[in-house]
């Protein structure tokens, strides 16, 4: 689609927290003023320069940021078309984008002076983050895991377990990121005085999509400024994963507003979107209000939120961030979907060309690349978040591929 | 009265002159299937509940401890949706034009059958007022305001983290009655002490004339009868949807139902 021509979108949320249609504060009346105070809180953090002097000093010492920006050489030279870099958020403490948001949360937490902290976790990368963060200045906290994850994702809990967290495992509904977040919600309700709710994605009622990712946007950022050191301009095209889609808004956002940058979202396609298996709330969802926000949900003509599916525990959420639901519906961004199947075949191929096991959420990231890079001219620049490494994966790549690594 | 007084309003008006506090009984449309959940709702009357609360079941009740939450999972896997849940109104009011009905939940259902659609439905069924936990003020416009339309009221629900400097924008468009949420928390957790929400309610009725139902962790008659000492009504819902949970037979379930409603509407009707 083009995106030469439109004109340049007034970049949400307004006071209410909405993206066009999408997003808004739907929550009960119990956390209502909570969020009020979060959301009064967050702007005067903005606007306090010490805040910001804080946030970043711990992104260079403790996170290791910037993150490289990485010529993936042979990947480019296998794939013979665009151009393509990686910008490295594996290479972050704790292994993923995640620590950003984390970092700049538990930093409102202290200023709100909360001592507990919870946090809802699916691929566990979230929950390690909010650990490392929790452990890091002495609060309390406390992690929801469903129970499937908690199976696929064993090293993940064990390494919130040694950071001193309580991984409560949740059985209800399928045992993933939707139903820990119910019952995340479910204990704030209960503790709103005591506790801080660090959600991990671009999702949940205002102000979360909005400050989640602008926690994020320090990836964009940088990208720009890394780009133009390297290239001397802008990218072409941007590539990210989305399963609530933080790590993509915070590359995306900082490039909204220039027109000539193409934002390219991968969902995942599970089994494929035909087969009703899959985690594509964009290309297989409708319009719907689920967890504090209006957005593109995979649910039934009845309203009751249907099961995603996707061989990453990380993407497997049956939403979307409504800025990316908003982005979709203005046509700014491009959205797209991969099976796990094509997510597992870049994940092979990361490993072999570039000595880089990306996790399974970024290999979807990665596969559309593949699918793409060929159709593009050399001087093409694409970036692709490779959001977070692939250790946590093993076990379920270990499954999938036992024949292959048999020998 | 007024012509357009609702059944609710016209309950509250009812019980206050006659002095006593109104029951208030929830379950779950279609739990644990269609046919037992429609003749425990057309029981609910005899039994004494003065309003009934019907839950239009969701996937995801974030609002909702283990018992609701389950409830409203024997419902949706029992085939339950927003046609039957109405089709359940149409039939109590056939035999009763008296009790009002009020449909709880959460708003997706109700986004994705489309606000209007859903009104025209509800209100033609025979509806009176809404419960819909996650639809606060902010957002009255998405169906607080058009119910008014159709003379549905909606019910807002105010709890302890409500301050004074809130209050007013959670009155400000509530009707029918005001539910205080008497903890913070989920559904059938456990209940505070009566002299803390007694002080609560009291400090509620400074600013309005409203009736004030108060739930949450409230399960005995006991703890009935001391709510109604000075709420206007009393909010039942987990330990009935425990009464289907823990039945042999959904017929048993139904019975169980009944027979905590008659000793919770007694102990109602002893308080004062």
């Amino acid at each position: 689609m083009s995106t030469q021509t439109q004109k340049t979108p007034e970049i949400g949320p307004d006071l209410n927290g909405f993206f066009g249609t999408f997003g808004g504060r739907f929550v009960a009346e119990t956390l209502m003023p909570l969020i009020l105070e979060l959301q009064a809180e967050y702007e005067k953090a903005k606007h306090d320069p010490g805040f910001h002097a804080e946030l970043k000093a711990l992104q260079k010492d403790y996170v290791g940021r910037e993150s490289p920006l990485y010529f993936a050489e042979r990947l480019t030279e296998h794939l013979g078309g665009a151009k393509i870099y990686f910008k490295r958020e594996d290479l972050n403490h704790t292994g993923a984008h995640k620590i950003n948001n984390c970092l700049g949360q538990i930093l409102l937490a202290k200023r709100m002076g909360k001592k507990r902290i919870i946090a809802e976790t699916g691929a566990g990368m979230h929950g390690v983050a909010t650990a490392t963060v929790a452990a890091r200045f002495g609060l309390e906290c406390v992690v929801y895991m469903g129970t499937t994850d908690i199976d696929r994702q064993q090293p993940n809990v064990q390494r919130m377990k040694l950071l001193g967290a309580k991984v409560i495992p949740v059985v209800s509904g399928t045992g993933t990121l939707k139903d820990a977040m119910n019952e995340a919600l479910r204990d704030w309700v209960t503790n709103v005085e005591s506790t801080f709710y660090i959600i991990g994605t671009v999702a949940g009622p205002h102000p979360y999509p909005e400050m989640v990712r602008d926690f994020q946007c320090v990836i964009g950022n940088e990208v720009r400024a890394q780009l133009q050191q390297k290239e001397g301009r802008l990218p072409d095209s941007l590539v990210a994963c989305i399963g609530g889609g933080s790590n993509a808004m915070g590359l995306f956002h900082p490039f909204i507003k220039d027109a000539s940058v193409r934002l390219i979202g991968v969902e995942a396609a599970g089994h494929g979107i035909d087969t009703g298996k899959h985690a594509a709330s964009l290309k297989g969802g409708t319009p719907g209000v689920l967890h504090g926000n209006r957005t593109f949900l995979l649910q039934s003509e009845d309203g009751q939120i249907q099961d995603a599916h996707s061989i990453s525990a990380g993407l497997d959420y049956p939403g979307i961030g409504p800025e990316h639901a908003w982005l979709h519906d203005i046509g700014r961004g491009e959205y797209v979907a991969i099976t796990d199947d094509e997510a597992l075949d870049a994940f092979k191929l990361t490993c072999r060309l570039e000595g880089i096991i990306p996790a399974l959420e970024s290999s979807h990231a990665i596969a559309y690349a593949m699918k793409l890079a060929p159709t593009l001219p050399k001087d093409h620049l694409m970036v692709i978040n490779l959001s977070g490494r692939g250790d946590k994966d093993m076990a379920t790549v270990t499954a999938h591929l036992a024949d292959e690594l048999a020998d | 009265m007024s012509a357009n007084q609702t059944r609710i309003e016209r309950r509250f008006a009812e019980l206050k002159a006659a002095n006593r506090a109104g029951l208030v009984t929830f379950i779950s449309a279609g739990d644990p299937d269609y046919d037992n959940s429609l003749n425990t709702l057309l029981a609910l009357p005899d039994a004494g509940a003065d309003v009934i609360e019907l839950g239009m079941p969701f996937t995801d009740p974030m609002a909702d401890g283990p018992s609701i939450q389950k409830s409203s999972l024997r419902a949706l896997t029992a085939g339950q949706n927003m046609q039957k849940t109405l089709a359940m109104v149409r039939a109590l009011r056939e035999r009763d034009n008296d009790t009002p009905l009020v449909l709880m939940g959460y708003y997706n259902p109700i986004y994705c059958m489309g606000v209007e659609k859903f009104l025209k439905a509800a209100s033609e069924a025979g509806v009176d007022g809404l419960i819909v936990v996650d639809l606060p003020p902010e957002h009255d416009d998405e169906l607080c305001l058009p119910a008014r339309e159709y003379n549905i009221n909606f019910i807002r629900l105010a709890t302890p983290t409500t301050d004074a400097k809130r209050l007013p924008l959670v009155l400000q468009n509530t009707s029918g009655f005001l539910y205080y949420v008497s903890s913070t928390g989920v559904t059938g957790s456990a209940a505070p002490t009566p002299e803390r929400v007694e002080g609560e309610v009291n400090a509620i009725r400074a600013h309005t004339d409203i009736p004030i139902g108060v739930g949450f962790g409230i399960r005995t008659p006991e703890q009935a009868e001391r709510i109604a000492q000075f709420a206007d009504a009393v909010v039942v819902g987990s330990a009935l949807t425990d009464c289907i949970e823990k039945a042999a037979t959904p017929a048993e379930g139904t019975q169980a139902v009944v027979d905590l409603t008659r000793s919770l509407a007694d102990a109602v009707r002893k308080a004062r």
